[in-house]
């Protein structure tokens, strides 16, 4: 049990730190967050800054750009660019956290080839077509059909909550190649967003943004060369998207959130006396306490990343993980809501206090327990698959209709 | 960096909860309320086992093991809620002739908390006071003390000293604060213990329990429960061991917040799991015949020890304020 980094990672850190220090301030301030057109070139640009100098993809294979760096590097990786506040990985979540993990993992060498070295470099951005609207936390229930047209399949669905739908260049998509079996008739498909027949619609989110859109499918023709594993075994392929999804997906996120606890110790102190004062005992201990929540948690990140590196997925126990971030995430940021106090009825930042920032996390924490899997659906993960307790029992199969003689 | 066990670690671990499972199952623990908590021939196989010589080096005839070892150590004898100043006699290895080997039975207080309430006064043969000056030696025969009659934790008894003689001072204040939180780091491996073995007798009622004609284990909402009861166990381990690595390495973190950390977390995970555990029981949960109400009180009494939930938090917080200066 070492938690001591290598002298390699520190001098990693070191020429990172100075890199950062340098280029995140050249980055500017990133765009207004409904004009996807500026922010996919904020977010792509710094991702190609990253790439440039090396810092991309720092577990990636190095034959297609990575860093082939190990595990503790990642760690130090996250734990550096949140102390300088470096820009968001944003428009690069699915492609860097998970679209390029599962095809790295589950691609042919010409999928790789394809696509794994333009995500690194920013040039390619992706987004995750797995829900429905019939099709959430049930995604075996899903609908969108694709038929085999010579060397082509044909797909007709409808894909909902799309994120980044709107940016995107290719999607990791489920579709239905088997009506008849359940999880056992989907297949991960590589789409290229600009095929004909997609249409794409924002939605609009609690927070007033645009994040996530629904995908309309008509008759998409998709190569059957960008099938990611074998028909019918996308079932499987998306279980192992799922656990980088839900591994150390969020691990700079959480050194974030670390930093955020720091700033509401600031701020209670600007008015010691007050109601949400540093004097008042309970508020003091309680931002003690989510400090030392953060700080178990990252040691449960070292762990889990610790325990995958022998694989190089991460383990069924990122569902805890994840369980326990979304749920802290959103008691601190619920915690910085009643500092504000009145002010917290204003989105706009009123007599010094910064409603803005804390507003908006409040409500982005809102959909951590929702997105990537409900929080319900990690406990039953957890309690089947680890625990080993029994599965619910599961409604029978309708009768048959009596065939007519 | 490995934060993982190794094979010697996964080894002694299986040591001692194989002998844990030998020599005190989950049915021996109510035959702990005859001896007041207290059995010198099991004291002695634990010394055996290397419970309090761990970390001592073997130039001293020790083990020679790290603190992380020992959190490995004491998660297992949380499992049974072995009973006994455990934490006290291991501390006390280095400073206390015979501690060691388990022939000294060592106990001890925080002098400065009110009000001072001594465990295991009777099996003690030298009881160590916490100062901020310094760690004191006290004859536990010479204390005035009024035993408590019933304590809180049937198998650990009590006795309310209204005042603690001065006592020979033996170390100094670092060594005082030392053992603050090495203590607090043990008593953290024995609350992740109990975290762990309430889960599991909790999963164990629920496979077999059967309601509305199933187990009630198949019900979502007991699930769900029990899945909280593992991440709340996952989440102390890492705490746990993290305390203890930084304790063996100083370098690789602030040793008060990992400490703290551990602390915290591994109190509320034996807590709440001990208290989910009484719920899965239902009715039986709330008898005394089911052991998991030894472990609820245990957890208290541990909460209790080198610093509460509070007192940690409020520390963490404070070092939060300073580092922001
Ligand atoms: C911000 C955000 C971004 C997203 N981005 C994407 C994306 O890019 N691509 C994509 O494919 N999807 C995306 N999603 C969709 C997300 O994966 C789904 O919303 C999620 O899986 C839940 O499905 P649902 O919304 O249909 O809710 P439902 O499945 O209808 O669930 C509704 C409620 O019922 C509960 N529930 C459902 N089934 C069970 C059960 N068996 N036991 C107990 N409770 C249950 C749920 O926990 C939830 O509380 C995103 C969602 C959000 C909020």
């Amino acid at each position: 049990m070492d938690l001591r980094y290598s002298e390699k990672d520190e001098e990693f850190r070191a020429d990172l730190r100075t890199w950062l220090e340098r280029e995140v301030p050249a980055h500017g301030a990133p765009p207004p967050v409904n004009d996807w057109p500026a922010r996919r070139a904020y977010d792509t640009g710094w991702q190609r800054k990253l790439f440039d100098a090396g810092y991309a993809g720092i577990s990636w294979p190095k034959e297609y750009g990575g860093r082939d760096g190990s595990p503790t590097e990642q760690l130090v990786y996250y734990e550096e660019i949140a102390r300088v506040n470096a820009p968001y990985i944003g428009v690069n979540f699915v492609g860097m956290l998970h679209g390029g993990p599962t095809l790295i993992a589950e691609g042919t060498p010409e999928q790789k080839k394809c696509h794994v070295p333009q995500i690194l470099t920013g040039e390619q951005v992706w987004c995750q077509g797995f829900s429905e609207p019939g099709a959430g936390s049930d995604l075996a229930a899903l609908a969108t059909r694709a038929e085999v047209d010579g060397d082509h399949y044909v797909v007709s669905g409808h894909k909902i909550w799309c994120s980044f739908a709107q940016a995107a260049d290719y999607c990791e998509l489920l579709v239905r190649t088997d009506p008849e079996a359940k999880s056992r008739g989907i297949t991960w498909l590589i789409m290229d967003m600009n095929s004909p027949g997609i249409e794409i619609r924002p939605l609009r989110t609690l927070a007033g943004e645009g994040e996530f859109s629904e995908v309309f499918l008509d008759n998409v023709r998709i190569p059957v060369s960008n099938r990611v594993g074998k028909e019918n075994d996308g079932w499987r392929v998306k279980e192992v998207t799922f656990r980088f999804e839900r591994g150390a997906a969020f691990a700079s996120d959480m050194i974030h959130l670390k930093q955020f606890v720091s700033e509401l110790v600031d701020l209670t102190r600007r008015a010691p006396e007050g109601p949400q004062g540093w004097n008042d005992r309970a508020l003091r201990r309680q931002l003690g306490h989510f400090s030392a929540e953060l700080d178990a948690l990252w040691a449960m990140v070292k762990l889990s990343v610790c325990e995958s590196s022998k694989t190089g997925i991460p383990g069924v126990g990122a569902s805890a993980v994840k369980l326990f971030y979304t749920d802290l995430y959103q008691r601190i940021t619920e915690f910085g809501v009643r500092l504000l106090g009145r002010a917290a009825l204003s989105r706009d930042d009123v007599a010094g206090l910064p409603s803005e920032r804390i507003l908006a996390r409040s409500m982005q924490a809102l959909s951590l327990t929702i997105a990537a899997g409900t929080s319900q659906i990690q406990r039953n993960i957890i309690s089947e698959r680890i625990l080993g307790l029994p599965r619910e029992p599961r409604p029978a199969p309708p009768p048959r209709p009596a065939v007519e003689s | 960096m490995d934060f993982q066990l190794d094979e010697d670690q996964l080894a002694l671990r299986e040591g001692v909860r194989s002998f844990c499972d030998g020599r005190v199952p989950l049915d021996s623990l109510a035959s702990f309320e005859e001896t007041a908590g207290f059995d010198r021939s099991l004291w002695t196989e634990l010394a055996e086992l290397g419970v309090f010589n761990l970390r001592e080096p073997e130039s001293a005839g020790g083990v020679g093991l790290g603190t992380a070892d020992a959190v490995l150590v004491f998660a297992e004898l949380g499992r049974r809620v072995v009973p006994g100043p455990l934490v006290w006699s291991h501390l006390a290895a280095g400073l206390v002739k015979g501690a060691a080997t388990g022939e000294t039975v060592v106990g001890g207080v925080e002098a400065d908390i009110e009000p001072v309430l001594v465990e295991h006064l009777e099996s003690l043969d030298v009881l160590l006071a916490l100062r901020d000056t310094g760690v004191f030696r006290i004859d536990p025969r010479e204390l005035e003390a009024a035993a408590i009659a019933t304590p809180l934790d049937p198998l650990t008894p009590l006795h309310h000293v209204a005042n603690l003689p001065a006592g020979e001072k033996i170390a100094g204040p670092e060594v005082a604060q030392r053992l603050r939180l090495e203590g607090a780091t043990l008593a953290s491996a024995l609350l992740l213990g109990i975290a762990e073995a309430t889960l599991e007798m909790a999963l164990e009622y629920s496979k077999q329990r059967e309601q509305f004609g199933r187990p009630i284990g198949s019900f979502q909402a007991m699930k769900h429960m029990m899945a909280d009861m593992f991440v709340k166990q996952e989440v102390a381990r890492a705490a746990a061991y993290a305390a203890g690595a930084t304790l063996d390495q100083p370098s690789v973190g602030d040793i008060d917040r990992a400490v703290g950390s551990a602390k915290i977390i591994s109190s509320e995970a034996a807590l709440r799991n001990s208290g989910a555990c009484i719920q899965v029981h239902g009715g039986m949960g709330f008898t005394w015949e089911v052991p998991v109400h030894y472990y609820l009180k245990r957890s208290w009494v541990l909460e209790n020890c080198f610093g509460s939930i509070d007192e940690h938090s409020e520390r963490v917080a404070i070092a939060l304020a300073d580092a922001r200066e």
